[in-house]
């Protein structure tokens, strides 16, 4: 088995897989080594997800194990608690975070609070999955993030995987994990065919059980003069962005944070300490979210580590809209990070 | 008056024909145009086709005076055209147009149009019908007799959002027409694989509403359904559902690689294409001879594709919206276009 604390990490035995197929890999292994183990959802059978979450399991797990559902996510995502309840380790996928509203009261005060509420008397081992993000015009009701939301309610984990190995190996940890652990893929990195290629969206994933601790942030590329702190699909980003600073003599450092619950704080401080300058990244609102969180972090620590004033690249507050332009206006592309790194060194 | 004008008015059974025959094929090969144009990427994001279902869109639809309301889905071309929305600011919304019906902001399954009572274009599966309802109670409670139709799929059935607007329509007396197109499929899951009881309107019955259902590929069924159900909400102020048995010929959506249908009953169901089925009719009642419907049609064809031609010309040289105006209509601002109602 690897523990890893960072995505290069590499073995002998990697290959190259998609993220969609590490997450797929992991969770194979899991229904393999625990029966326990179901995963249930709109179209995860047959059609393999519409985001490629399930290829495959329906031929290898039966019917039995991978379950198609009505689209009624109330039901099936209160069933999936049920069953966590009883002792099962059911996966059970929203097909967009967008979607989170239909069902958000069994996700918040049910699989959230049951733990807390019974006294710890009754635990819900269940995995939350969806999908998440936009740049690709899908509109305002199928591009959002919303980890900000989960990560505000408590009682369940947020984890978010930006490339193959973690995904296989937060998704391993969320499954063995006995809270409720909401994951997140955006499509953005899954690898699939008919998204806009992202090359980080392939990478090396370590044969066999593969765990990544749930909590811990990665630095994604070590830095001294600014620390870029961001999730997912934006760590790519962030990453073009500082190879190509670095050409000018800006050395950024890039922290992953992996999971907004629980959140590194440790990391964000060890960074900042380091290099006086903050830029935070997050493809979800800018306001009451993520950004504001990780910003917080350091101020409540001490504010007199930052050389200038922090910078936070986020949607503007406004639903995503669905015309070209205006819809990479609000997502944090590169060209935003770096505007912002540019500010947060000049200042 | 011109042919088409007397189409409008319906004057005639020939009229009525004419017109439901032209709106099909609008639909049809606008949505076609569509997905060409899906492929050159001009058009983005998620697309769904109402390919084989024009007859419930232009049945359904056309049935509704102007003051009626609509509530419709994700896959909402159809409603969109045969309710009237220009097929100018449908085109130029796919476009991401300033001049699209919603401002470029909406896209495919965001079409809104105030002014036509075309209240979207909405992506949640069965987000639509609690505000529907709604629509309802606002007309009931200012003594208008509109009804307010809406449109949602056999998937949608299977969604509380269906269900608890259903319970509150006929609980509550309101003049809701629920439509469902029961196209035997929600994405690649099959009728039989989403609901325990198939028979989606005695269902419907039971909470208390008078259900019909139709045979959705035959548009004359469907006008005539629409036109009596119509009667019936108006003049007992009670709410009706319709299920509308229709198929798509086309994937979900443009992504969709469409595994879970057998080859064989696609064909099948294309064999009740309304569009030729009512060409025919025409011919098999009377109303014109085979070689007039041939005449005829090719010139509906060439009609509606210069239509298609110009919109797509109009779109493609319409203004983006400025990237300052994004956080327009995050709220309502005094200056913004809004229809009240007086
Ligand atoms: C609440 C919600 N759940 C799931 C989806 C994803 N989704 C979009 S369309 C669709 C199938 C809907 O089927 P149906 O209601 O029969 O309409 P059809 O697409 O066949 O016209 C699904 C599952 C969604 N948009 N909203
Ligand atoms: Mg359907």
């Amino acid at each position: 088995m690897t523990i890893t604390d960072t995505p290069t990490a590499s073995t002998p035995t990697n290959r190259r897989l998609t993220t969609s197929k590490a997450m797929v890999e992991a969770i194979a292994q899991e229904m393999d080594r625990d029966p326990s183990v179901v995963y249930l959802g709109e179209d995860v059978g047959a059609y393999g997800g519409i985001f490629s979450s399930t290829t495959g399991l329906l031929d290898r797990f039966g019917p039995t194990r991978i379950i198609d559902t009505p689209i009624s996510e109330t039901a099936f995502i209160g069933l999936g608690i049920g069953a966590a309840v009883e002792g099962m380790r059911p996966i059970v996928e929203l097909m967009f975070a967008d979607f989170m509203g239909v069902c958000l009261d069994q996700i918040y005060n049910h699989m959230a609070k049951i733990h807390f509420e019974s006294g710890g008397n009754v635990a819900v081992p269940m995995v939350l999955t969806c999908a998440v993000g936009g740049g690709y015009s899908d509109g305002a009701q199928h591009s959002q993030c919303l980890w900000g939301t989960f990560a505000h309610l408590p009682g369940m984990k947020v984890v978010v995987p930006s490339n193959p190995a973690d995904a296989k190996g937060l998704m391993t940890a969320a499954i063995r994990d006995d809270s409720p652990v909401v994951y997140m893929f955006h499509k953005g990195v899954m690898g699939l065919p008919w998204m806009a290629k992202n090359a980080r969206s392939i990478g090396d994933v370590p044969d066999g059980e593969h765990v990544v601790p749930i909590g811990r942030a990665a630095v994604a590329r070590a830095g001294t003069d600014v620390t870029i702190v961001t999730v997912s699909l934006s760590v790519h980003h962030a990453l073009d962005v500082a190879e190509k600073l670095s050409g000018e003599g800006i050395d950024a450092e890039v922290i992953d944070l992996r999971s907004l619950v629980p959140l590194d704080r440790e990391a964000i401080l060890a960074s900042v300490a380091k290099t006086g300058r903050l830029v935070v990244v997050d493809e979800d609102y800018l306001s009451f979210g993520m950004s504001g969180e990780v910003v917080a972090t350091v101020v409540e620590h001490d504010p007199t580590v930052l050389k200038a004033p922090v910078q936070r690249v986020a949607v503007p507050d406004v639903p995503i809209p669905y015309a070209h332009v205006l819809e990479y206006a609000v997502l944090p592309r590169p060209e935003r990070i770096e505007a912002a790194v540019r500010r947060v060194v000049a200042g | 008056m011109s042919a088409r004008d007397r189409e409008v008015e319906h004057d005639t059974h020939l009229d009525l024909l004419s017109w439901l025959l032209r709106q099909m094929i609008r639909i049809r090969r606008f949505e076609e145009k569509c997905a060409e144009l899906y492929s050159a990427t001009k058009i983005r994001g998620f697309l769904h086709l109402c390919i084989g279902e024009e007859a419930v869109a232009v049945g359904v639809v056309g049935a509704l005076d102007a003051h009626d309301a609509i509530v419709s889905t994700y896959r909402e071309h159809g409603h969109a055209l045969a309710r009237g929305v220009p097929m100018e600011s449908i085109m130029a919304e796919m476009f991401g147009r300033a001049t699209g019906c919603s401002g470029g902001r909406g896209g495919s399954m965001h079409l809104f149009d105030a002014s036509r009572r075309f209240y979207g274009g909405n992506a949640i599966v069965a987000g639509g019908l609690p505000v529907a309802v709604g629509l309802a109670l606002a007309d009931h409670l200012t003594g208008d007799k509109a009804v307010t139709a809406c449109l949602f799929g056999d998937g949608a059935f299977a969604e509380g959002e269906f269900h608890e607007s259903a319970n509150l329509a006929a609980l509550w007396h309101l003049p809701v027409l629920f439509c469902c197109e029961n196209n035997r499929y929600a994405m690649g899951t099959a009728l039989a694989r989403e609901h325990a009881e198939t028979d989606l309107t005695a269902r419907a019955a039971a909470y208390g509403m008078v259900a019909w259902s139709v045979d959705g590929m035959d548009v004359l069924a469907v006008r005539e359904a629409t036109d009596r159900a119509l009667a019936y909400v108006r003049s007992s102020g009670q709410p009706c559902f319709l299920e509308l048995r229709t198929y798509r010929f086309r994937s979900h959506s443009m992504y969709d690689p469409d595994r879970y249908r057998d080859k064989a009953e696609i064909e099948h169901w294309k064999q009740s294409d309304p569009i030729p089925a009512l060409a025919s009719r025409l011919v098999s009642e009377g109303l014109m001879t085979a070689a007039e419907v041939e005449e005829w049609l090719a010139e509906i064809e060439s009609e509606v594709a210069t239509e298609i031609d110009e919109a797509v010309a109009v779109a493609e040289a319409a203004p983006l919206e400025p990237v300052e105006d994004l956080t327009r209509f995050v709220t309502t601002a005094a200056g913004d276009p809004v229809r009240r109602t007086s």
